[in-house]
């Protein structure tokens, strides 16, 4: 699963990126990239691809929605075909006035209304919390990534990045919150769409049905990054799930190899520490987003790009590039084979 | 010819059922998220709102109601033929009294759907 899961990110990647020597297009162009991918994995991130109980009731409003609209359409098309095939010395007053408030007024109405109330009847199960007892995950929107908190019933909060998984067959209870500006999570897939809204706590309930490898973004213009700002969802097995996730709350393992140690001793000589928690280590900033297990995600820079040690000494030497705006200052003041040497001590912390 | 109101050139009655529309509508909207806010909280009952959206919606609806017929009687008033686009007072009032009368079916149709919601939503979300 695990490796089918990379060869799916590694698929995601433009192939302005996939080009060796590419110094064009520095900054990933995620929505693109997603419409050129082969195989039908532009599907990852689609409404029209549900894989969710909540994503197969948006699907199925959105298709009564088309067949509605369509029916509104073709009447106000008739009605246009039918006044210019009119001719004035067949012009019936009363039959006129009967087609255009007939099709003008009166069918839209009772198209949208029925429209209205099947959209409102399926409202209520959309926003409807999660049974008790669910698996709880408390989502930050931050500028621009995504901090995410697993809350189990037994045990510490594990906090981690930009990498959601999920049990498949299991509702889930999201608590969304912000402390800057406001951010819209969307998972199309799964669920409908729920905004981040700073000194609020908003929910969204999520069961996903099938398993999988699902892109989510943010829905909600937040900055210079916002287009940057997505995350991978994982989908699967309960077990495979409460593998993952034990494996996640624990500490990083030391290096255990040379160029591995050296890269540790770099990121905590230079200060990398203040800003990223890597447990295990002295390392325990909370800017930004915890490196604790970062070589065992799919991806980097909230998405943006693959889990390689190519993008992480980019990443690190010129991150402003890659990601405009971000906060993440760029080190290319450090020597190259330091920056490598902290690139493999990254993407070994498996 | 008797007096009429555009001879005062008044359109303030055109005005008044998208009036009514969105006072129902803002009325509607304040009370759900202050009774949710300072009151009832995440989850708890929307039942005194949806009692108050009934009697906005039965008042905006009556007055809707008497807005459109005054409409529809001047619409009615006059011997001023199609297409009622000359500028004579009569024109005038015959082609106002429409509009309010289409205006009024509109804001009627929209504070129905505004008053829709209430019959889904039972609790706070």
């Amino acid at each position: 699963m695990t490796h089918h899961l990379r060869e799916l990110c590694r698929g995601i990647e433009p192939p302005s990126q996939r080009d060796s020597g590419a110094k064009r297009a520095e900054v990933a162009l995620p929505g693109s990239a997603v419409a050129l991918l082969p195989d039908g994995h532009s599907r990852i991130q689609s409404a029209l691809n549900p894989a969710g109980v909540e994503a197969a009731g948006i699907e199925n409003l959105f298709w009564w929605m088309v067949a509605g609209t369509t029916v509104v359409w073709l009447g106000v098309m008739a009605l246009t075909w039918h006044s210019v095939r009119t001719h004035p010395e067949s012009f019936n007053r009363r039959r006129e006035a009967f087609i255009i408030v007939g099709c003008g007024a009166i069918l839209p109405t009772v198209v949208l209304s029925i429209l209205l109330v099947f959209g409102l009847s399926a409202l209520p199960g959309l926003v409807a919390p999660a049974p008790s007892g669910s698996l709880k995950v408390v989502v930050s929107g931050e500028m621009w990534w995504w901090r995410v908190r697993y809350e189990p019933a037994e045990g510490q909060p594990i906090i981690l990045a930009n990498e959601i998984h999920l049990p498949v067959g299991e509702p889930v209870q999201f608590l969304l919150e912000s402390d800057n500006v406001i951010h819209s999570f969307w998972i199309p897939s799964l669920a409908g769409k729920m905004d981040l809204i700073p000194g609020r706590t908003t929910r969204l309930a999520v069961t996903p049905t099938k398993t999988g490898l699902f892109r989510g973004v943010c829905a909600e213009y937040c900055g210079t990054s916002h287009a940057l700002m997505k995350f991978d969802v994982v989908v699967e097995e309960k077990e495979e799930f409460n593998r993952w996730l034990a494996h996640q709350a624990t500490p990083a393992a030391p290096p255990d190899n040379p160029l591995a140690q050296r890269g540790e001793k770099q990121f905590l000589a230079n200060g990398c520490g203040a800003c990223h928690t890597v447990r295990g280590t002295n390392a325990a900033g909370v800017v930004g987003p915890d490196l604790t297990h970062l070589g065992s995600r799919l991806s980097i820079a909230a998405a943006s790009w693959p889990n390689d040690s190519a993008h992480l000494r980019r990443w690190i030497a010129d991150s402003d590039k890659i990601k405009p705006g971000a906060y993440m200052p760029k080190f290319d003041m450090l020597r190259s084979d330091d920056v490598n040497a902290m690139a493999v001590y990254l993407k070994g912390l498996k | 010819m008797s007096q009429t109101a555009e001879q005062h050139q008044s359109l303030w009655l055109l005005t008044a059922s998208p009036s009514i529309w969105a006072a129902h509508f803002v009325l509607c909207y304040a009370s759900a998220a202050i009774w949710c806010e300072k009151f009832a909280g995440l989850g708890g009952s929307l039942t005194a709102v949806r009692l108050a959206i009934v009697v906005y919606s039965v008042v905006a609806l009556t007055g809707i109601g008497i807005v459109g017929w005054i409409g529809c009687g001047r619409h009615r008033f006059g011997d001023a033929e199609l297409p009622h686009n000359a500028d004579t007072p009569e024109d005038r009032h015959r082609f106002l009294g429409f509009a309010t009368l289409l205006l009024s079916a509109l804001s009627g149709v929209a504070v129905l759907f505004v008053s829709l919601v209430a019959l889904f939503f039972g609790e706070c979300y």
